[in-house]
């Protein structure tokens, strides 16, 4: 069948002979390839002139078309197309659609944002990536914090207060928690009586004569813990001293411990050795008033504020 | 067998063009109401204004931006994104089951460009005049009278061509805002683009290549060609009619009738005879033919000369035949004509033309394929319709924060908190309220609000806190969330949602 459909065919040669008989056959591209190839030749010479092309030393030839952006500076500048000048101008774009909202969050009192459901859907989702950028590093994404290190902001118990203006204080003016070490003035075996009394404070598995000693303990000078914690062990939140009477626990890694025995020298750990190491850094000045704002309803929506 | 074999040999075969004789007939006229009802449709649909409280008066709109269709007085959201699918399936099953009935009548009556193309010959036709005119007009020299008429065409050709890709674009933005825009330099880059590129491909397909849309570059003509039975109907030439044992004889009139013998059946050479008869039309005629063993086909090749598709359909079903049915107009004018029956070409399955003795054709729809599809498309129509017509007044979507979980409380309570979107698709703002019935009333935290008011088509965002004691925590495994809107409490939904504790924590 091919032999048939060569001798069917009548294909020219190009016209050339080499040796004699050597030809070539003619077999030009169809003609919808070719006026093809013309189209984009074409589109290519159009895309040089109006878009970055060829390098010419050490810099190119910028084309035709150019981004007219302004930088954090706030100055206007004109540069020929290229992608980050347009990364600049929608960030500018999306933060001036962002403005009024912002706008309206500086406006507004914390109490008004809250109940307006259309901030609120704007808190919950400008809060959210602010909060991802800025504070889930140590609180976690959902805020739910890592016990040992970093306080639970979901739950209903605050060191420092949960209301609107506790909470914007925490936020710009930061944190640092502190609790002495009670092993350099109290003896080992005080410290286990205080132990079990904080132990039994949550009704946590103790031993009950300890805890007496523990309590007396607690609530003379000769630990002192009254000073911070209240003489309720309800803390005072003006210095940032926990509640020692809910279920609640931040430094004693009691909920993770196992058995009572376990528990009881979680709490003893910290009575020794103290806490320096509650700090929280001041926002002020790295995020704006309008962020911390946001911020601050935002922490205060993830259930537990006051 | 092997035909298309000697088409293949000339791959880049240059178009052979095509000018189609135009017709009088049944389906002549099916294809020109099909015609102006679409343009009615398609050119007009964007002009029908339709009053709405806050969303442009236009009766038909894909608003883009807007992320809604407004058609008539339904509102279709991105969430009803099911109603399109649902459409687009059941269009695609109704191609199959008419397909499988009477052969490709989506592509000779009603595809997009066979219409353009029907109505771009119409143009044609108007200026350049009939078959034979138009075949003079190609083969003079580029004169005076060639260059008014071809470029007139061509000019007219462009401007409905404009117009179509206008319409088009006036289908997505508000219709006489935009035409307004669109000529003083004003409308939207994309619509320029839209309507250039637009006008550009219907000019190229209905003006320039035609058939060979069809016949290169479509693929559903292709595919339909795999839905046909031996039952189907489609446009047949009845060879056993027509060729007869000594094949087609031309008449020619004026010398009373020659018959011409062209083509024997067996195909082993052409032999010509000339026989005078006296005979010219009617039974006697064609008592005449049979006697000397003709077929009824006189071969006065009109039906090759309508045809759009630029086949003859005397060399049977071919994937080119678009199943217009204009050579069947065009054969049954000739059979009239000789007094000659109908239907010579005609809509007729390939297994009744195949029989012994032919029965008159008519739809085969009780095969288990065309039942099934017609099934199919009843449910399918019924369940869409019913979907509209019993749509939720709002959308929600419950997701629980699982980032944490739970947070347990300083009294050891539980804590679960969900986010709740709902999205109004009413057309007026409504009030929702959000309840725990499985719990008591302060179980449920809604923050600062109570109630969430939405605008239509807008959407609200609500974060349900949850808080049960450790007890009801441990046996709650899931709960519902109730969104009633104000005032109606028939259209509240509920959600079943997931309620996570530490007890049940692996």
């Amino acid at each position: 069948m091919s032999e048939q459909k060569l001798q069917s065919q009548t294909v020219q040669t190009t016209g050339h002979a080499w040796d004699g008989d050597l030809q070539e056959y003619n077999n030009p591209l169809p003609t919808w390839w070719v006026y093809t190839f013309y189209v984009t030749v074409a589109f290519a010479i159009v895309y040089w002139t109006i878009y970055p092309s060829w390098p010419v030393g050490k810099g190119w030839i910028g084309g035709a078309s150019d981004v007219t952006y302004v930088n954090s500076a706030g100055e206007t500048k004109t540069h020929s197309w290229n992608t980050r000048a347009l990364l600049v101008e929608s960030l500018n774009e999306a933060a001036a659609a962002q403005k009024p909202y912002f706008d309206k969050v500086s406006s507004m009192s914390y109490e008004q944002i809250a109940k307006d459901p259309e901030m609120n859907g704007f808190i919950i989702s400008a809060g959210k990536s602010l909060f991802a950028d800025n504070c889930a590093a140590c609180h976690q994404s959902g805020g739910q914090g890592v016990v040992g290190f970093f306080p639970n902001l979901a739950d209903d118990d605050w060191l420092y207060g949960g209301s609107f203006d506790k909470i914007h204080e925490t936020l710009v003016g930061g944190r640092r928690g502190f609790m002495p070490a009670f092993s350099e003035v109290l003896s080992g075996e005080q410290i286990d009586q205080l132990a079990h009394y904080v132990a039994s404070l949550s009704g946590v598995g103790h031993d009950a004569s300890k805890a007496a000693t523990g309590n007396i303990l607690f609530h003379n000078d000769t630990a002192a813990c009254f000073y911070c914690h209240a003489v309720d062990a309800k803390g005072r939140k003006d210095v940032g001293a926990p509640n020692l009477t809910d279920n609640i626990w931040l430094w004693a890694k009691v909920p993770a411990a196992q058995g009572d025995a376990g528990k009881v020298a979680a709490i003893r750990e910290v009575i020794g050795s103290g806490l320096n190491k509650g700090v929280m850094p001041a926002w002020a000045g790295r995020l704006s008033t309008e962020q911390i704002k946001v911020l601050t309803v935002y922490v205060h929506e993830l259930g537990g504020g006051q | 067998m092997q035909t298309g074999l000697e088409d293949q040999l000339g791959l880049y075969q240059t178009r052979i063009p095509i000018f189609t004789r135009s017709v009088k007939g049944r389906f002549r006229r099916f294809k020109t109401s099909v015609l102006v009802l679409a343009y009615a449709v398609y050119f007009c649909l964007p002009w029908i204004p339709w009053s709405r409280l806050d969303a442009p008066a236009q009766a038909v709109l894909f608003d883009l931006p807007g992320r809604q269709f407004l058609i008539f007085g339904l509102t279709v959201y991105p969430q009803n994104i099911i109603w399109l699918a649902l459409f687009l399936i059941i269009a695609a099953i109704l191609l199959f089951f008419v397909t499988g009935l009477v052969g490709r009548a989506f592509c000779g009556y009603f595809c997009f460009q066979t219409v353009w193309t029907d109505f771009f010959i119409w143009i044609e036709r108007a200026i350049q005049g009939e078959r034979p005119t138009r075949v003079r007009l190609f083969r003079q020299p580029w004169d005076r009278e060639k260059v008014i008429k071809v470029g007139s065409t061509h000019a007219l050709w462009v401007l409905v061509s404009f117009w179509t890709g206008l319409s088009f674009v006036a289908y997505v933005t508000y219709a006489p805002q935009l035409v307004l825009d669109f000529f003083t330099g004003r409308a939207a880059d994309a619509a320029y683009i839209t309507t250039g590129f637009l006008t550009l491909t219907t000019y190229v397909a209905a003006g320039l290549m035609r058939e060979q849309v069809c016949t290169y570059i479509c693929p559903y003509g292709r595919f339909q060609s795999v839905m046909y039975q031996p039952e189907t109907l489609a446009v047949h030439y009845d060879a056993k009619r027509g060729e007869s044992t000594h094949g087609r004889a031309v008449v020619r009139v004026g010398r009373g009738i020659v018959t011409e013998r062209r083509r024997a059946p067996a195909d082993t050479a052409v032999a010509v005879e000339r026989r005078q008869t006296t005979m010219t039309t009617g039974a006697r005629a064609l008592a005449e033919r049979h006697e000397q063993g003709l077929g009824d086909c006189i071969d006065c090749g009109l039906c090759v000369q309508v045809c759009p598709a630029g086949i003859d359909i005397r060399d049977g079903l071919q994937y080119k035949c678009i199943s217009c049915g204009l050579c069947i107009d065009a054969c049954n004018t000739i059979m009239d004509s000789f007094g000659f029956p109908r239907g010579l070409i005609r809509y007729d399955s390939e297994s009744n033309l195949a029989a012994a003795t032919q029965a008159p054709p008519r739809l085969h729809w009780r095969g288990l394929k065309t039942l099934g599809y017609g099934v199919a498309l009843i449910l399918m129509s019924g369940f869409l319709v019913y979907s509209i017509s019993s749509q939720d007044s709002f959308d929600r979507a419950v997701s629980q924060i699982r980032q944490p979980l739970y947070v347990v409380l300083s009294n050891n309570d539980i804590r679960n908190r969900y986010q709740v979107r709902i999205t109004n698709k009413d057309k007026h703002t409504q009030t929702y309220s959000i309840s725990a019935p499985d719990f008591s009333a302060d179980a449920l935290d809604l923050g600062g609000f109570s109630k969430i008011s939405i605008k239509p088509g807008h959407s609200g965002l609500v974060q349900v806190s949850v808080r049960l004691p450790p007890a009801l925590a441990a046996k709650t495994e899931r709960f519902d969330l109730v969104i009633t809107p104000q005032g109606k409490p028939a259209e509240a939904r509920s959600e079943s949602v997931h309620f996570d504790s530490p007890s049940r924590r692996p």
